[in-house]
């Protein structure tokens, strides 16, 4: 490592409309490493890497690079300076070739000038060679895979010769295996002397990834530590403030009749063929990569996508669900795993949120009861916790984990008694989670059937009854807690294309 | 339910609430109100008749019928969609009664026969939205063609008339000094007010405007609440053809052309936006007022229909904007 560090950040902080959101930020990125930024949601980590990007202006504080004194007022100007930050779902335009957007933005020909074809293709592929990934240069955009579309991503980075490259959880929706190849790239690149600000919410890769981290909490610096000297225990509690409970669901709930059967689901395209069931009180996890067919088959049940061939029995009797409101009636509920889009209306308010799925509750005779809709709310507002100013506030003025809360306040008041859970905790604070693994648990101890699906091992392993996984659209394993380990779930998740061997009667 | 508690968590949980005066005051309606006001103090300072509340409501009668089917449009845009072809089926409509009087049907079953007409002609439209799931203004502007089209094929070139004497002239029919095309308007106003504002119907039509995904998976029948909507117009669209029929005491296929644009700018006046989820009766019963005032305080004044269509055309793209404005600054 240089002795002068690439990057002196010194006394940033950010207000919006009012509310600071970072203090007095004093960071020393040096060239040649690897920089995890961590902290929950909120806690600072993101905002601080838009400013190095130039996508926010510090309120106060300045930066230095090498030494020199920079502003960094906007993106171009970020890029001028070497700084490029690469975006979790790239944004790029999936109708024009690769090559075409590795040339975006940059403004060194004349506006009418020539666009030189031969030699932009040419110079985008020397880059995929560097970065060794093989990726067609002349393909749109649209074509490519997340993994690669982020490739690309590095690859404009490089093209402009950063010096900085911040990824923003670049991990989230790639496979492992895709995961192994950034992590490669980005070993190489830190070992040709650029810096790499990593965020990421996954310990395990920053133990594996990074040299340093930062840790933020509520806006301000906690820590800066060197990787090797901490255990993930340790970084934990720093970004917490606290030793984190043991989130074991250990109510052992009594496992009653079977509450939710479905056999040979099939849908051309997505899955084929799953069966398994549900018993009151069990709560059983769904795992597998993203892609799998799982939140297909989380909507075919409900009725929002219904299955093509296949059969489902609510307490032991055959139904049909052609529509949600079919689903609802038999005491279904479903935590859809894109909030933000499938989840909340995000203008409406709260309460109107909350009591969406019981128009029954709160207008008995038609017209809708102001003091019914006030009580149910404040009602779920106590039960849950959810943190807000007001019920009448727009629900988007939440933070995610109270957003998933009043998500959840929703389907409670339908007192369902199978619950389909679709990534829950994706995107909500550490403390918050742990509030949900409990709810979770509850629900399950009061006698309903769950089924959770999730990415996170760990989440599964701790709530689970039994873990079905799914891959390539098809029921891979079906495994008692007592016999789940991380290791067998992705034994069973990763495709093996054209070897469908182990394919197991539920 | 008990929950782990020691969450002794930072603040930014939510943000602040609103002032209540803000609540209040920043929203579209107040925007179209003070519109309302400006434009009556310039128009009283046109012409003295202004100060005459009976002129203002037999103008009204002129652009009544367009305001009732305005207040349905409003709720279609509110769930998220649009309707182009409100004006060309009035004109359908109303040829369908003519034509079946015209060829000896009692007057009753021409009129029912006209409501069917709408009521078909909502449903056609509304089918090929939810079933085939096109977007609604490419639909409804082919319609808006299909429905001129049938209604030149019905009634050819001519005016068809000789209605009964009773039928005619229904905005001279008072009831309290006031039309009787105002006080439908006013009726269906408040009606539909209420069921935006009170019934479940009206919560879920601003919830499909928000967002159709989530709707669908809170259980919600879009389908059937957009459905629904459409078929409203074509009854709508039906009743005000039948009243422009009366007050002129002829119908040609013909009626009301252009008529759609003026729905849509009295929707956008009173502040409803565009891309659904927001919106209120309130705002679109001030816009026609407001429009009423506007076109006979520019008639009165002298100012060219030339001149006129570039200040509607102005105005609509004011409120766009406002309406824009205000949306982004209340809810973030």
């Amino acid at each position: 490592m240089a002795d002068a560090p690439l990057i002196a950040a010194r006394g940033i902080s950010k207000q919006f409309a009012g509310v600071e959101v970072l203090s007095d930020v004093d960071l020393d990125l040096m060239a040649g490493e690897i920089h995890a930024l961590l902290g929950e949601n909120g806690a600072g980590k993101s905002t601080f890497a838009k400013i190095l990007a130039g996508v926010h202006r510090p309120t106060r504080g300045t930066l230095a690079l090498n030494g020199q004194p920079v502003e960094v007022n906007n993106p171009t100007t970020a890029q001028r300076l070497g700084i490029t930050l690469i975006h979790q779902e790239p944004i790029s335009f999936p109708d024009m070739s690769v090559a075409e957007n590795l040339v975006l933005g940059r403004t060194d020909s004349a506006l009418l000038g020539r666009v030189p074809w031969a030699e932009m293709e040419q110079g985008a592929k020397d880059l995929m060679t560097q970065l060794g990934v093989r990726i067609d240069v002349t393909k749109p955009m649209r074509g490519l895979s997340i993994a690669d579309q982020q490739m690309v991503e590095i690859a404009r980075a490089l093209a402009s010769d950063s010096r900085l490259i911040i990824m923003d959880e670049p991990t989230a929706p790639l496979t492992p295996k895709e995961v192994d190849t950034l992590f490669k790239i980005a070993r190489r690149l830190r070992d040709e002397g650029r810096t790499i600000i990593f965020i990421s919410h996954r310990l395990e890769e920053v133990q594996a990834l990074c040299d340093r981290a930062t840790i933020f909490r509520d806006g301000a610096l906690v820590d800066t530590v060197d990787v090797v000297d901490v255990t993930d225990e340790d970084i934990i509690k720093l970004m917490i403030g606290r030793p984190l409970r043991e989130l074991i669901h250990k109510t052992g709930s009594e496992i009653g009749e079977v509450a939710l059967e479905v056999s040979g689901l099939s849908q051309p395209g997505m899955f084929k063929n799953i069966s398994f069931s549900v018993r009151k009180g069990e709560i059983v996890g769904l795992a597998g990569l993203v892609g799998a067919g799982r939140t297909d088959v989380a909507r075919a049940i409900f009725g929002v996508a219904p299955a093509q061939s296949g059969t489902i029995n609510v307490n032991g009797a055959p139904v049909t669900i052609a529509e949600p409101s079919d689903a609802i009636d038999l005491g279904l509920a479903f935590v859809p795993e894109d909030r933000a889009v499938a989840g909340i209306f995000k203008t409406l308010s709260v309460e109107h949120n909350i009591t969406a799925t019981v128009p029954g509750k709160i207008a008995p005779r038609g017209f809708i009861s102001r003091g019914i809709e006030k009580a149910l709310t404040a009602q779920s507002v106590k039960q849950l916790r959810i943190r807000l100013a007001s019920v009448r506030q727009p629900i988007g003025e939440l933070s995610g984990g109270n957003q998933q809360k009043a998500i959840l306040a929703r389907w409670l008041h339908t007192d369902p008694q199978i619950l389909i859970l679709d990534e829950p905790t994706r995107g909500i604070d550490i403390g918050v989670k742990a509030e949900f693994y409990d709810m979770i648990g509850k629900l399950a101890a009061d006698g309903r059937a769950i089924l959770l699906i999730s990415s996170e091992l760990p989440e599964l392993l701790a709530l689970c009854d039994r873990i079905l996984v799914m891959a390539e659209g098809e029921l891979t394993a079906d495994l008692l807690r007592a016999d789940a380990t991380q290791e067998t779930i992705m034994h069973a998740a990763v495709p093996k294309t054209g070897n469908h061997a182990q394919e197991s009667a539920a | 339910m008990t929950m782990q508690t020691e969450t002794a968590k930072p603040t930014r949980d939510s943000a602040d609430a609103r002032p209540m005066w803000q609540v209040v005051l920043v929203r579209p309606e107040v925007m179209t109100f003070a519109l309302l006001v400006g434009a009556f103090i310039i128009a009283s300072n046109l012409s003295p008749f202004f100060s005459d509340a009976q002129f203002i409501l037999e103008s009204s009668t002129y652009y009544v019928e367009y305001s009732i089917i305005a207040l349905v449009l409003t709720l279609v845009i509110i769930s998220g969609e649009i309707d182009l072809s409100p004006a060309a089926m009035m004109a359908l409509s109303a040829c369908v009664f003519a034509a079946l009087y015209q060829a000896g049907l009692p007057i009753g079953l021409a009129m029912i026969a006209s409501l069917a007409t709408g009521v078909l002609m909502g449903l056609f439209n509304g089918i090929l939205v939810v079933v085939f799931k096109l977007p609604s203004i490419i639909v409804t502007i082919g319609t808006l063609t299909l429905y001129r089209g049938l209604a030149q094929v019905l009634a050819g070139d001519r005016s068809i008339g000789k209605f009964p004497q009773w039928f005619n002239g229904i905005d001279y029919r008072l009831i309290l000094d006031v039309p009787v095309p105002v006080i439908v308007f006013v009726i269906i106003s408040v009606a539909l007010a209420a069921i935006l504002g009170t019934t479940v119907i009206g919560r879920q039509i601003y919830q499909v405007g928000t967002s159709e995904i989530a709707s669908i998976h809170a259980g919600i029948r879009v389908r059937r609440i957009k459905l629904g909507l459409f078929v409203a117009m074509g009854v709508a669209s039906s009743i005000g053809g039948l009243l422009t029929a009366s007050r002129l005491a002829s119908v040609r296929y013909d009626m009301a052309t252009g008529g759609e644009l003026q729905m849509v700018l009295m929707v956008m006046l009173g502040g409803t936006y565009i891309f659904g989820g927001r919106g209120s009766i309130l705002g679109t019963f001030l816009a026609s007022w407001l429009l009423v005032i506007i076109a006979t305080g520019m008639t009165v004044a002298n100012i060219a229909i030339t001149a006129q269509l570039i200040v509607m055309g102005a105005l609509l793209i004011i409120s766009i904007i406002a309406t824009n404005a205000i949306y982004a600054r209340t809810q973030r």
